[in-house]
């Protein structure tokens, strides 16, 4: 009788359903879902219900209609008769136009002043620190307006244009470079490069693969690179007329003919974001190399490896693992802060996203494909970036 | 050893001024090179800088517009409303630096300073008068008695921090005013602007989105798959757009997503923008201090009978927030930089401020560089001390509490 008092077990049901884990738990989510659907019902309804009453569309039909707006800056041949599907697709260009000139140009500042910064020369060094904490510390939209308004707004008009060698011609309509043109057999002496490419690839592999397996040196890299000059070098005399001549900008009275045009808002915009993204990079590129600890370089040395080789062998791929990840924030900061470039008059995806709403009065459904377009660039940004990065860390082992 | 005085190891005598030249400066010959190049080009640009700060440039727009700078529109005879306001700042700096120390003790100092050269500054007195003098020099005396008064009962940290959200109350009282008392007229907050709406905007969001983040941190971390789901969903989106097109979303859509009885103040629409442009922000800050703490606590909690509401709010947030304070100092400082794109949806801030003030006269219509390099100025001088402040903090925080 005793035992049996001592095995008797708490029936199960006596767990109060309020004070179930596995019921509140399910009530939780049921109640935060629909805390969320109700408030999205109540925001979808009154946007239906201002719609209605001041005649704005909700739908996508507007797309197909013609714009009727001037665009002054485009990759893709616009005119305004064209439909607004295809101004969108301008802004879009555009955006893309000043972030991936952006993001080159600004990962060789970022990597020359970060280099400078650790530079054992005291004088460099300090230049460049100053650089990144003056740049750091002021709001990009400022510089932008002084890049703008105080800088490229008030070059001399175009018969006073201030001429770099290059030539390059400084104006108020912009920025004129010589602009590259392909002539008839360019398209010959591309397909030699790419074949030269691809054959120095090759050749570094298998030079690569018989040196790790001799031991016996056979500067698989300075071969290839050589490879790699040679033979474009020599297709660019033997294919006849020269492959690509320069197109240079010429005065005009008025106005400059030829050459390659930057606007003053695209120069600006661009000056703006490379040197302001420049001073992080910088940052970021100095704590990957420092992040390499000492031991590496003074092991490297013992092995006899030369300055240069420590810096290309051993010093570089560790960094590029550190640096990688901070890299493609920075990357994405540039291209979100591209959209700075409304308040300078670029015409970027927000400043033709913000035109076709004052427009079409189609503020919902454009405003969505503007946020969806810049996600969908974050997204593929880091999507790239992350295969890329996973691919270099596994070369550890 | 010990019995030869010679043989006994001395640390390396400091470097003499010229060895120091030879090693940073000279060392292997293209060092040399290097040197004279960056040498020649410093001479120049600082001659041409020097030159043009001191003689080419033409400072009215600036001198001539200081209380447009500080306060925007806000109505010249109202001003003290904002003199007050520093006032307790001040105070409540000098006794929190007190009560605290480290880096409240470096901002009390720096504002003190700051306040104080400011009021000594040697500009004409039709510029800045003879009354605003004064009342910023009170600044400084009431950081001191502030610091004097953390020695006393007061000097506590429960009754600084319900000091410091008080006077926030308060603060934000004076700046809108009441309609019920006569000498505290409304003053609509279309006229607030300039450096002041800076700082209420930034102040505002950051303080705004910390409760936010710190929820949305908790839900990401949730077992329940539809909260980890809406959080990650919000977190992301937010994080993946730029803040311009959230600005402009509250400024022109957000009207059409309310009632139509709904009206929402200008300022306010920009503020819940930035407020929901820093949660995201904030919950990954605090996400990060989430995952730093080891799971070995919550067991521990678990072990004394706490429930799971409990293990959050008494263990795990106290030690994750106070891991997250210099991220958050850091959020802080790039809001404050980021309030500058108010610009975009039309608000006064500085730099439209600057931009009215440059077609305010036909005469200033060319004076873009002057104008935009102060607010430069402005900008980088704070961002620069409360970076300088929070290196500080973060140093304090790795060595003296853990």
């Amino acid at each position: 009788m005793e035992q049996n008092d001592h095995v008797q077990v708490i029936p199960r049901a006596s767990i109060p359903l309020w004070r179930d884990e596995r019921v509140l738990k399910g009530v939780a989510q049921v109640v935060s879902a629909a805390l969320v659907i109700a408030s999205l019902t109540f925001f979808a309804h009154n946007v239906l219900r201002a719609a209605e009453a001041r005649g704005l569309g909700l739908g996508y039909d507007f797309l197909s209609q013609s714009a009727g707006m001037p665009l002054g800056e485009s990759v893709i041949p616009y005119d305004p008769a064209d439909s607004y599907a295809r101004a969108f697709l301008v802004g879009i260009l555009n955006t893309l136009k000043v972030a991936v000139v952006g993001i080159v140009l600004a990962t060789v500042v970022g990597t020359v002043t970060a280099v400078a910064r650790l530079s054992t020369n005291w004088l460099v060094s300090k230049i460049a620190s100053v650089y990144i904490e003056i740049i750091r510390n002021v709001p990009l939209l400022v510089q932008l307006f002084v890049w703008y308004f105080a800088v490229y707004q008030q070059l001399p008009p175009v018969r006073e244009s201030i001429q770099l060698p290059g030539p390059i011609f400084l104006s108020q309509r912009g920025l004129y470079l010589p602009a590259p043109v392909a002539g008839p057999t360019f398209a010959l002496w591309a397909a030699t490069v790419g074949v030269a490419a691809i054959l120095a690839v090759i050749l570094h592999t298998v030079l690569l693969r018989y040196q790790l397996r001799t031991g016996r040196t056979t500067r698989p890299t300075l071969i290839a690179g050589l490879l790699l000059v040679s033979i474009p070098l020599a297709a660019w005399f033997l294919v006849g007329q020269q492959p690509l001549t320069w197109d240079l900008p010429v005065a005009n009275r008025f106005n400059f003919r030829g050459g390659l045009q930057l606007t003053p808002e695209y120069a600006a915009m661009l000056t703006g974001l490379v040197v302001y993204t420049g001073a992080f990079i910088a940052e970021v590129v100095r704590a990957g190399i420092l992040a390499v600890s000492r031991g590496q370089f003074e092991a490297a040395r013992a092995l006899g490896l030369k300055d240069l080789q420590i810096l290309r062998l051993v010093v570089f791929p560790q960094a590029m693992r550190v640096i990688i990840p901070p890299l493609i924030s920075q990357y994405l900061n540039l291209t979100k802060n591209s959209s700075l470039a409304v308040a300078i008059g670029y015409l970027d995806l927000f400043y033709v996203g913000r035109t076709i709403i004052n427009q079409a009065g189609q503020a919902v459904p454009v405003f969505v494909m503007v946020m969806a377009t810049y996600l969908l660039m974050s997204l593929v940004t880091s999507l790239f970036l992350n295969i890329y990065n996973r691919r270099i860390q596994l070369v550890e082992h | 050893m010990s019995s030869h005085p010679a043989a006994v190891v001395r640390p390396p005598a400091p470097p003499g001024p010229v060895r120091w030249l030879k090693k940073n400066l000279f060392s292997p010959w293209y060092n040399t090179v290097l040197t004279v190049l960056a040498a020649t080009f410093l001479f120049f640009v600082l001659k041409g800088v020097f030159t043009w700060v001191c003689f080419r440039a033409n400072w009215t727009p600036v001198t001539h517009s200081l209380r447009l700078f500080a306060a925007g529109q806000y109505p010249p005879e109202q001003l003290w409303r904002v003199g007050i306001i520093l006032w307790m700042i001040s105070f409540l700096f000098g006794l929190s630096g007190r009560v605290w120390r480290g880096t409240f003790m470096v901002f009390a100092r720096g504002l003190a300073i700051a306040l104080g050269a400011l009021a000594l500054i040697p500009l004409n007195l039709s510029l800045l008068g003879i009354g605003a003098r004064l009342w910023l020099l009170a600044n400084p005396a009431l950081v001191f008695v502030g610091y004097h008064v953390g020695h006393t009962r007061v000097g506590k940290g429960r009754w600084v921090l319900l000091g410091w959200g008080l006077s926030f109350v308060l603060m934000i009282l004076l700046l809108t005013g009441l309609p019920a008392i006569p000498w505290l007229p409304p003053v609509e907050s279309g006229l607030w602007g300039g450096l002041l709406l800076t700082f209420l905007l930034a102040v505002v969001g950051i303080a705004a989105s910390f409760p936010i983040g710190v929820l949305l941190a908790l839900g990401r971390r949730s077992t329940l798959p539809v909260v980890k789901g809406f959080c990650i969903v919000f977190i992301e989106t937010i994080r993946g757009v730029p803040l311009v097109t959230i600005l402009f979303m509250f400024s022109i859509i957000l009207p059409l997503f309310l009632p139509e009885n709904v009206r929402v103040d200008r300022v306010l629409r920009a503020m819940m923008a930035m407020t929901v442009f820093a949660s995201a922000y904030m919950a990954e800050n605090v996400r990060g201090g989430l995952q730093a703490i080891p799971r070995g606590q919550i067991e521990a909690a678990k072990a004394l009978g706490l429930n799971g509401f409990q293990t959050t709010l008494l263990i795990v947030l106290p030690q994750a927030l106070r891991m997250v304070i210099p991220a958050i100092v850091g959020q802080f400082i790039a809001l404050f930089m980021d309030t500058t794109l108010a610009y975009i949806v039309g608000l006064t801030e500085l730099l439209t401020v600057a931009r009215a003030v440059l077609q305010s006269n036909s005469e200033w219509l060319l004076l873009d560089m002057e104008v935009f390099l102060f607010i430069a100025a402005i900008f980088w001088v704070f961002t620069y001390s409360m970076s300088y402040a929070s290196r500080r903090l973060e140093m304090a925080l790795g060595v003296g509490k853990r």
